[in-house]
């Protein structure tokens, strides 16, 4: 119980703990400059890329293939290398990813399964690019007796990039009203008919999300596709690809800058790839936000 | 009666919408204030006003001066962490942090520099005897606060705000969210601290009202209708308004 | 009652089946990453033996004038340095741009942050060891006056940047995860908002702040491309300012010319299943430590 004491009289403001206005002070400046530090690293790394890159940009670099004879660089065989392994990648974990998806929203019934795809899912996102190498090294080239290139390194972003379209398509297929698929199995309709009139076509900004995000992995990817895809320079076409030693614009860079060391060649694909990458970006937010509304 | 704060012409806007309209008000010292009136008729904003919790509020604007202390709480000087140190707030939903029952107490007096283990095991104790909780958590003063039941929350509560050694206590709603038993034992520990504290309390429930307050005010719509001894209110309201809220005819 | 046709059951079936194989495929991949992995990798560990495979400091698979020897201890040494200096560095700056973005950044600001961060998350590793070379590594030579600048520390400072957007992204969502009634109680008792968001707001959020690290630790053992090119390549025992290797770059570097089938290449895949067991462990441990708190 409360003792009977004297009334405690209203006491006068304190001047200020020194110590404890320092500490405020502290920890706000902490917080800003830590903020302003990773804009500042963001505008020095795109700024200084550019600075570096965009003066070798020559129409020349950008159509031609490199040749000893003719003393001269150009990365086209890079650039429609990374074209080739989105193709590839993309044609099948886009299938793929989705089918998974709907069968973990729409399909399964056995919860033990469920869960265990998804923590299969949630596994290939924790593993290093540089063990996909290896796996994709292990089981593509020499298990299946795939040779280096377009299809070997394809098919090992598949498994790196399967968990993306896995959860992006699920959360977008989570978003469709269930009043939707009620309304269209009472009229009669069956599942799938349900699924591919009803929730997919209002899945389709979620799906396209995960399709963007993933390519921007692929375009990003490099340590997967050292020994799976290749380092080499030559244009070829979509089917010699395949199956040929085929370095993307990635695996170029690393190979021009530190093995030929041009670095000015290597800058300019990095102005390249921070470009695709901003684009990238940028699309993907607008996906997102259209998703959103 | 001694008057521990005294609002004048106290306004309040959210954006455009203005919420309080000239409130004037003296607020008696060691007495329970009940702020009664209907849903979002201001209540619980005019307590807000009293610590300056609306500043938190964006777009929030205030004119006005309440004076406490012999200072108006609202001048541009003050030093706001001070101020909620001597005007404590209790919310409707118990919010122990989810920290042992212990540090939940020293919380306010360590954020206001005092380290001293002694001390702090001191106003520690003192401030759960002072809420009526000391024998029930005595023995588990490291264990969690979120093991507590909804009433011992609120209990909690309240000595945490009584351990910074507050002059007010402003309770908002306290009892809205608990059990009957829960209520009365918070509504005897309010009768209790009116000794040492001033209590200025919104309610819901005008029953409880009359049960403990000493004096109560009347808002409807963002005006101060009335303000007088709860005994008065009750048995002859002044305002045609009270008369009808009382008697159930709105509210 | 009109019943359903043996076909459209079959359909109906066939589909659901469909659906099934392409989720068992992601299991799939898991499995036989992780068993081929271990295929590859055990030969070399056999022959080597493990004691000396792990333990030994040595790494010289080519060697012609005396016994090869596979003692990978400094790769080992290098990641779990090279991690752990990043992720002293960056959890901090990290947590401290969370607390920023989540409470106290005014909204624009807030939208620009939230936008660098996103762009360095999306640039690829080989820009970020491109620039590293081209800066770090001459700046660090300099400063500290060697022959090569490439050492750990250049490697440190990359992974730094790179494990940030990680550990800002997570924080921030457990942060702002905090209830504000947690936040307006401070208040009231006469905290400021600086010491309410470091003395409520953070432990309150301590869980996912967890994760928040335990996603910086596993980006920044698996990191290869950012490094490689920054960090020297040259198998010591790690030191700040010497030139280093660690478990990926190793294998990224000597696979392209190991010859295939030999016992270098099979150390290569050996190093990798160590890397992989490494990962997996840490997971685990870290996600009972964080598990087991949160239903403390």
């Amino acid at each position: 119980m409360v003792e009977n004491v004297a009334v405690s009289q209203p006491v006068a403001q304190p001047t200020g703990f020194s110590k404890r206005k320092l500490w405020n002070q502290g920890a706000k400046a902490l917080i800003w400059g830590s903020a302003i530090l990773t804009c500042v690293l963001l505008a020095f790394l795109i700024g200084y890329i550019f600075y570096r890159g965009v003066p070798y940009l020559s129409w020349e670099l950008l159509t031609s293939q490199s040749s000893y004879v003719k003393k001269t660089i150009g990365i086209l065989p890079n650039l429609m290398n990374t074209l080739y392994i989105i193709l590839v990648a993309m044609v099948i974990v886009l299938p793929l990813g989705t089918g998974a998806a709907i069968y973990l929203t729409e399909y399964a019934t056995n919860k033990k399964l469920v869960k265990l795809i998804e923590f299969a899912s949630e596994a290939l996102t924790g593993i290093p690019s540089i063990i996909f190498g290896l796996a994709g090294l292990v089981l593509f080239s020499e298990m299946f007796g795939l040779k280096q290139g377009i299809l070997a390194g394809g098919l090992t972003l598949v498994m790196m990039v399967l968990p993306v379209i896995i959860r992006t398509t699920q959360e977008s297929l989570k978003t469709v009203p269930n009043a939707y698929r009620e309304g269209s199995l009472a009229m009669g309709a069956s599942k799938w008919h349900m699924v591919r009139t009803v929730v997919l076509p209002n899945a389709v900004d979620g799906i396209v999300t995960g399709c963007i995000l993933s390519i921007g992995r692929i375009v990003g990817e490099s340590a997967a596709l050292l020994f799976t895809a290749g380092f080499g320079l030559v244009l070829n076409d979509f089917f010699t690809a395949l199956e040929s030693s085929s370095a993307t614009l990635t695996v170029a860079l690393y190979v021009y800058a530190s093995e030929r060391g041009e670095t000015n060649v290597a800058f300019a694909i990095a102005v390249i790839l921070m470009t695709l990458t901003l684009i990238l970006n940028f699309s993907a937010n607008y996906a997102a936000k259209k998703l959103k509304n | 009666m001694d008057t521990i704060m005294e609002v004048k012409d106290l306004n309040l806007w959210y954006g455009d919408h203005h919420a309080l309209h000239d409130i004037n008000v003296d607020i008696p010292k060691n007495q329970i204030t009940a702020l009664i009136g209907p849903s979002g008729c201001g209540k619980s904003t005019f307590l807000k006003t009293l610590n300056r919790m609306n500043d938190l509020v964006e777009n929030v604007k205030i004119t006005g001066n309440i004076i406490y202390n012999n200072e108006n709480i609202y001048a541009p000087k003050v030093d706001v962490t001070w101020l909620r140190k001597r005007i404590g707030m209790v919310f409707q939903k118990p919010n122990p942090f989810p920290m042992s029952i212990y540090d939940n107490i020293a919380y306010g007096p360590r954020t206001h520099g005092i380290t001293s283990k002694v001390k702090l095991d001191n106003i520690v104790e003192k401030s759960l005897k002072d809420a009526a909780i000391w024998d029930e958590v005595k023995d588990r003063l490291n264990t969690s606060a979120l093991g507590m039941s909804g009433g011992q929350q609120q209990r909690l509560c309240i000595a945490r705000a009584l351990a910074v050694e507050p002059d007010i206590l402003l309770m908002d709603e306290s009892t809205s969210a608990l059990d009957p038993i829960s209520t009365g034992k918070i509504e005897e520990l309010a009768v209790e601290l009116k000794k040492k504290y001033t209590v200025v309390m919104v309610t819901h429930n005008m029953q409880q009202a009359v049960r403990i307050s000493d004096y109560c005010a009347f808002f409807l719509l963002g005006d101060l209708v009335e303000f007088s001894k709860t005994e008065e209110m009750f048995s002859m309201p002044k305002d045609r308004r009270t008369e009808d809220y009382i008697t159930g005819r709105f509210g | 009652m009109k019943n359903k046709t043996k076909w459209q059951e079959l359909t109906e079936k066939g589909i659901n089946a469909v659906f099934m194989l392409c989720g068992i495929v992601a299991v799939g991949f898991v499995l036989c990453i992780t068993v081929h992995l271990v295929i590859a990798g055990l030969p070399a560990i056999m022959k080597i033996g493990l004691p000396t495979f792990l333990f030994g400091t040595t790494w010289q698979p080519t060697a012609t004038t005396t016994e090869p020897s596979f003692g990978i201890l400094p790769f080992i040494l290098t990641s779990i340095y090279g991690t752990a200096g990043a992720v002293l560095i960056g959890v901090p700056i990290g947590l401290l741009t969370a607390i920023f973005l989540a409470k106290a950044a005014p909204p624009k600001f807030a939208k620009l942050i939230h936008t660098a961060v996103e762009l360095l998350a999306g640039i690829p590793s080989v820009v970020y060891g491109l620039v590293g070379m081209i800066i770090l590594v001459p700046g660090i030579q300099r400063a500290f006056d060697l022959p090569s600048g490439a050492t750990l520390l250049a490697a440190i400072i990359v992974l730094t940047i790179m494990i940030l957007p990680s550990i800002i992204n997570v924080s921030e969502t457990a942060l702002r995860a905090v209830p504000r009634e947690y936040e307006e109680a401070s208040m009231a008792l006469g905290a400021t908002e600086m010491e309410t968001f470091f003395r409520v707001s953070v432990p309150a959020a301590k869980s996912g702040i967890a994760a928040a690290v335990v996603l910086g630790v596993g980006r920044a053992i698996g990191e290869a491309m950012a490094i490689i090119m920054v960090s020297g390549n040259v198998a010591n025992l790690p030191g700040l300012l010497t030139s280093v290797r660690f478990m990926t770059t190793a294998i990224a570097s000597e696979m392209a010319y190991a010859a295939a089938g030999s016992l270098q290449q099979q150390a290569l895949f050996s190093i990798g299943l160590v890397l992989f067991l490494f990962i997996m462990m840490i997971n685990v441990f870290l996600n009972v430590f964080v598990k087991g708190r949160r239903t403390a």
